[in-house]
């Protein structure tokens, strides 16, 4: 037995790790640039609040019809824009800043979202919906990632020159188009999209995990803004990969280890990528 | 003189504080006015009012014509380790003629190159932004204002933090562009500065206390060396609202 075919036999011979491979692939391709604009835009924190904000949405649809698709996507939708709509009015009408608002609003999601589960569902269930469950991906679900990264590539696509400049310099992105500014909207709803696909996958403790974490380690190996999107997609495959692997031969669950993975990486890049990192830090020491 | 920049009763709060009340009066068009004031006192809200990304709560800021406009913001509100190169930043400049989908051509690449040299950073069109010194990233700033070709200037504390050769090369750009014609409203805190080169000032601190010739305004008092004294000082801010009481006795 080869290495490759310890690499490539998990994923020829069961169906479920080639759907897991594949709900990664499109994860990675969608949500990893959406990821990279994140950090660029030092919203990762606010992310992760919108993560767990869908919760009570997706709860009270998987409470009343079970762990249909539709429902839970749209349940998650209604309840993360109700939270960031909320965290807004919140910021602008009480002493509270940004950060206070979102962390309040999504305590109190996460909470009333384990709540709502517990009272119809199992313990599975609810490790379902915090973790996700990777190996057990539906062609349904497939296809909802699928359409939401296919959305999310298109509108980055399409607007990438004015996202870049309104992450870089917002007030002359604001002023060049004379107070109107539609990134923040854009960016909020690709977010809470990729959220909801990456959910099913990762649960909503984890979501984020290949969002984000690829887009971190990336920006410690290049300062060029067009090769960290490519690169970030690469790692956020490798992490994949590895982390699948590593689940199959020693029955780790498999998304903490895909997640595990990604983390790691961006950690060895904190420490010995070639700009920013402890290493650098070291080397330029005088 | 036409004016080209008009305020009518313009009051801006956020929240509960007041930060610009019952502002009126008018830029003409090809003017060289400082923005002059203590901190807080609204200077960078004004320019943020002109612009449109601050909405007045009462009153309204009239442009002529829809005139095209150029801001220089604050560095301090730019992500200075953005993964730009110095081409790519300035290139920004061409954002609003080009819009997302258009393309930068080859003779508007010479211009970005041709408004870095003047700003005396030419040769540096790959270096990462990251890797500029504080005063090279002002000179990029006004590199990309010479790149949008506005008549319509806003400058918005371009001069902090940066050592004396930048400023005496920026002030000669902002001198070349009043000569061309072209309107240029700049916040600044040096009053030497402001004394030598602005020939019009407005003084604000929350409302406006002067608007015109910079030597009336020194005459009356409404600029002095006391009052940049108290910019200089952080943590006066309550002598500075108790002389404003003072000054308006």
């Amino acid at each position: 037995m080869t290495t490759l075919d310890l690499i490539v036999d998990p994923f020829t011979q069961y169906a479920f790790m080639r759907r897991a491979l594949a709900s990664c692939v499109i994860l990675a391709i969608g949500g990893t640039p959406l990821g990279v604009f994140m950090t660029l835009r030092r919203m990762t924190l606010m992310g992760d609040a919108m993560s767990h904000a869908i919760l009570p949405g997706v709860a009270l649809a998987f409470v009343s019809s079970g762990l249909a698709l539709l429902p839970m996507t749209l349940g998650g939708l209604a309840a993360g824009v109700f939270v960031a709509l909320f965290a807004v009015f919140l910021t602008r009408f009480t002493s509270m800043k940004e950060d206070a608002s979102f962390t309040l609003l999504y305590l109190l999601s996460l909470a009333g979202g384990v709540i709502i589960i517990s009272l119809k569902g199992s313990n599975v269930d609810l490790l379902h919906m915090l973790f996700g469950n990777i190996l057990a991906i539906d062609t349904d679900s497939l296809t909802l990632m699928a359409v939401v990264a296919c959305a999310t590539l298109f509108t980055l696509a399409g607007f990438y020159r004015g996202l870049v400049i309104e992450c870089f310099d917002p007030d002359f992105a604001r002023a060049a188009q004379r107070g109107r500014s539609w990134a923040s909207v854009i960016f909020f709803v690709l977010l809470v999209i990729n959220l909801i696909a990456a959910f099913q996958a990762l649960g909503t403790l984890m979501a984020l995990g290949l969002m984000i974490l690829p887009a971190i380690a990336t920006r410690f190996w290049t300062r060029n803004i067009d090769t960290i999107i490519p690169l970030s997609i690469l790692c956020a495959l490798v992490a994949s990969v590895i982390g699948l692997l590593t689940s199959y031969y020693t029955k780790i669950p498999a998304g903490p280890a895909v997640v595990m993975t990604a983390g790691t990486i961006s950690l060895l890049s904190a420490m010995l990528g070639r700009h920013g990192s402890v290493y650098a830090y070291i080397r330029n020491w005088d | 003189m036409r004016d080209i920049v008009t305020f009518e009763n313009v009051t801006v709060r956020f929240g509960h504080h007041v930060a610009l009340q019952d502002i009126s009066g008018g830029f003409h068009e090809g003017s060289l006015t400082a923005i002059a004031g203590p901190n807080g006192a609204g200077k960078s809200t004004l320019l943020k009012t002109i612009v449109g990304i601050v909405r007045p709560r009462a009153g309204r800021v009239v442009i002529e014509r829809q005139t095209p406009i150029s801001y220089l913001p604050q560095a301090s509100s730019l992500q200075r380790d953005f993964p730009l190169s110095v081409m790519q930043a300035v290139c920004t400049g061409l954002w609003g003629g080009i819009g997302n989908g258009g393309s930068i051509s080859k003779a508007m690449r010479e211009k970005a190159r041709q408004a870095l040299a003047e700003v005396g950073i030419g040769g540096l069109e790959e270096r990462q932004i990251s890797g500029l010194s504080g005063g090279q990233f002002q000179r990029l700033l006004f590199a990309r204002v010479i790149l949008q070709n506005a008549p319509l200037i806003l400058l918005d504390e371009p001069f902090t933090a940066v050592d004396a050769e930048t400023t005496a090369r920026l002030i000669q750009i902002v001198l070349g562009w009043h000569r061309q014609g072209r309107t240029v409203i700049c916040v600044l805190h040096d009053l030497l500065l402001i004394q030598k080169y602005f020939p019009d000032s407005f003084v604000l601190a929350g409302k406006c206390l002067g608007h015109g010739h910079t030597h009336k305004m020194l005459e009356q008092k409404l600029l002095s060396f006391d009052l940049d004294m108290a910019e200089l000082c952080p943590g006066t801010e309550d002598e500075t609202h108790h002389r404003h009481e003072h000054d308006h006795a």
